[in-house]
């Protein structure tokens, strides 16, 4: 396990941002801390960054003490901050350089900005960058260090849908050859995308951890979109089980989803000359997951 | 080592890019040195104003490079997370801290060959072999204004610490007896002032410099400031 967090807590004052957490990251895996906003995420990452100390509770980030191991962690362990940490008047092939140097691993600064897809950019400085650029030097800066771990706070907020190709790309790649990857995001959809592991945060507290197909629940129910106003009943006759309207023209039918039910339904369709816009089945978003795990908690 | 000469050349690099700070520490001393030492305007009685005004404007420099020009961009370096991302990287806070005090080095190097060439161009004359004295002083002078910046730097917001570095950096110029002669000061505010670090800076470089005058007490006051405003910032500091 390259992240082991147990019984942390962390406190401002009299405010408890992170109560009693624990949660392992494995090596190799992208594990994406997921939350709302104030949940507690980046105050937990930025204890194993080393940035902050725990209240309570233990962390070690490839067997480290993150705090006082730091100068050791950061030898292997690219950061990507939620924003800023770099000074407005820079340019971008010049902070990328810089990095590169300062963790002296002979990371090419050229292939390194034409990886995040900034080459047309290289000289421009930091404050002329949109908020997306912004993010993809910041994750540059990341791997210059060419890191064991990579710590990525929302990586993709505020990034255009190039510039997420691109980040999930990387980040698949830095999983792939072996990077072991924590991510905060609220986002998730992005998440469902790039997650092999998840915490999931609510109010300082872990709701659920694990391997991401292990906390989606397999649907037992299908939905269709179609037009408004279909009569429940004789949807629910030939479907063989009750029928609902979601709103918007959105359907459900509350059985187990298989090809037999799927032909009921295409088939009644289309015997009233009705469309099909949709159809989803099989697993629950990991929205879904996220407010069926945090149902009834405050 | 390795590590603080490529930050110092970072930080050389965004003092050049800026062009505030080189206003704030180049610029300005030049112009009141030469106006100044042109115009006769300084109730300097009948001494040469220049032997006056050459060691107070160096001082002056020292303090805008030292206190305000570090200061403000710490400040602002705080609030872009410059300082906290640094924070990732294998350079550390010792590395940081050095490369930031070389980079105020060789800005005051900078800062003596432009402003002491332009007084040897006007008229003045250094006096005695006191050069070693007047080294000692830059590096207490730049620890104290150092220490003072980062104590404002390492707390307020960027904005507030923009407006308190300027406003501390006028009022020591005023009191400090750099370019107005302290004795015109109302007799209370010519005593408080002794004990300023702008006084201590600026009478330790003229007695240095010139050969004259005390050098024993603004030495002494010097170097109290130049212990405690460094452990008080140290003390107090976010890094963001």
């Amino acid at each position: 396990m390259s992240v082991v967090v147990e019984n942390l807590t962390v406190q401002y004052g009299s405010l408890t941002a992170v109560n009693n957490v624990s949660f392992l990251a494995p090596t190799g895996a992208v594990t994406v801390i997921l939350g709302p906003n104030g949940a507690g995420k980046t105050s937990t990452i930025e204890v194993c960054e080393g940035f902050r100390k725990a209240t309570t509770g233990t962390v070690r980030v490839l067997g480290l003490d993150p705090t006082s191991d730091h100068a050791a962690l950061t030898q292997r362990m690219g950061v990507m901050l939620q924003g800023g940490g770099v000074y407005p008047s820079v340019r971008v092939r010049d902070v990328i350089s810089h990095f590169c140097a300062l963790y002296g691993k002979k990371v090419n600064a050229s292939e390194l900005i034409e990886r995040v897809g900034l080459t047309q950019r290289a000289t421009s400085t930091w404050r002329r960058l949109s908020g997306g650029e912004q993010q993809r030097v910041s994750l540059a800066l990341a791997l210059a260090a060419q890191p064991d771990i990579a710590f990525l706070d929302e990586p993709t907020s505020g990034v255009d849908i190039d510039g997420r190709d691109i980040i999930r790309d990387i980040i698949g790649e830095l999983s792939h050859n072996g990077t072991t990857v924590v991510l905060a995001s609220h986002d998730m959809a992005e998440a469902e995308k790039v997650a092999t592991h998840l915490v999931l945060f609510h109010s300082g507290s872990v709701v659920a951890t694990g391997e991401l197909a292990t906390l989606l629940e397999v649907r037992k129910r299908l939905r269709f979109t179609s037009t408004e106003g279909i009569d429940l009943v004789q949807l629910g006759g030939a479907a063989g089980s009750p029928a609902h309207h979601l709103g918007n023209g959105v359907y459900e039918i509350a059985a187990e989803t298989s090809p037999r039910l799927i032909g009921k339904i295409t088939q009644w369709l289309a015997e009233q000359q009705l469309p099909l816009h949709g159809i989803d089945m099989g697993h629950e978003s990991l929205e879904d997951a996220y407010r069926r795990l945090t149902r009834g908690l405050s | 080592m390795r590590r603080t000469l490529l930050q110092l050349g970072a930080e050389l690099r965004i003092i050049l890019r800026n062009g505030e700070q080189l206003l704030l520490t180049l610029i300005i001393p030049l112009i009141l040195l030469g106006f100044f030492g042109s115009v006769d305007v300084l109730p300097s009685g009948d001494d040469d104003p220049l032997t006056f005004l050459v060691p107070g404007v160096y001082a002056v420099a020292i303090m805008s490079s030292a206190m305000v020009s570090m200061g403000i961009a710490t400040g602002f370096e705080r609030s872009y997370l410059v300082l906290k991302r640094l924070g990732a990287t294998p350079l550390t806070r010792m590395e940081l801290v050095s490369a930031k005090v070389l980079s105020i080095f060789v800005v005051e190097i900078l800062q003596a060959i432009v402003l002491l060439s332009l007084g040897i161009a006007l008229g003045w004359r250094p006096e005695g072999n006191v050069w070693p004295l007047a080294l000692l002083i830059v590096l207490l002078g730049t620890s104290a204004f150092g220490g003072v910046g980062l104590i404002l730097a390492g707390r307020l917001r960027a904005e507030i610490n923009l407006a308190a570095q300027n406003g501390l950096y006028l009022l020591m110029l005023l009191l400090g007896g750099m370019i107005i002669p302290r004795d015109s000061l109302p007799g209370f505010l010519s005593d408080a002032a002794l004990t300023l670090p702008s006084t201590a800076l600026a009478d330790g470089l003229r007695a240095a410099l010139n050969g004259t005058g005390q050098l024993l007490q603004p030495i002494l006051i010097l170097a109290a400031w130049a212990v405690v405003a460094p452990l008080v910032a140290a003390r107090r500091f976010r890094w963001s």
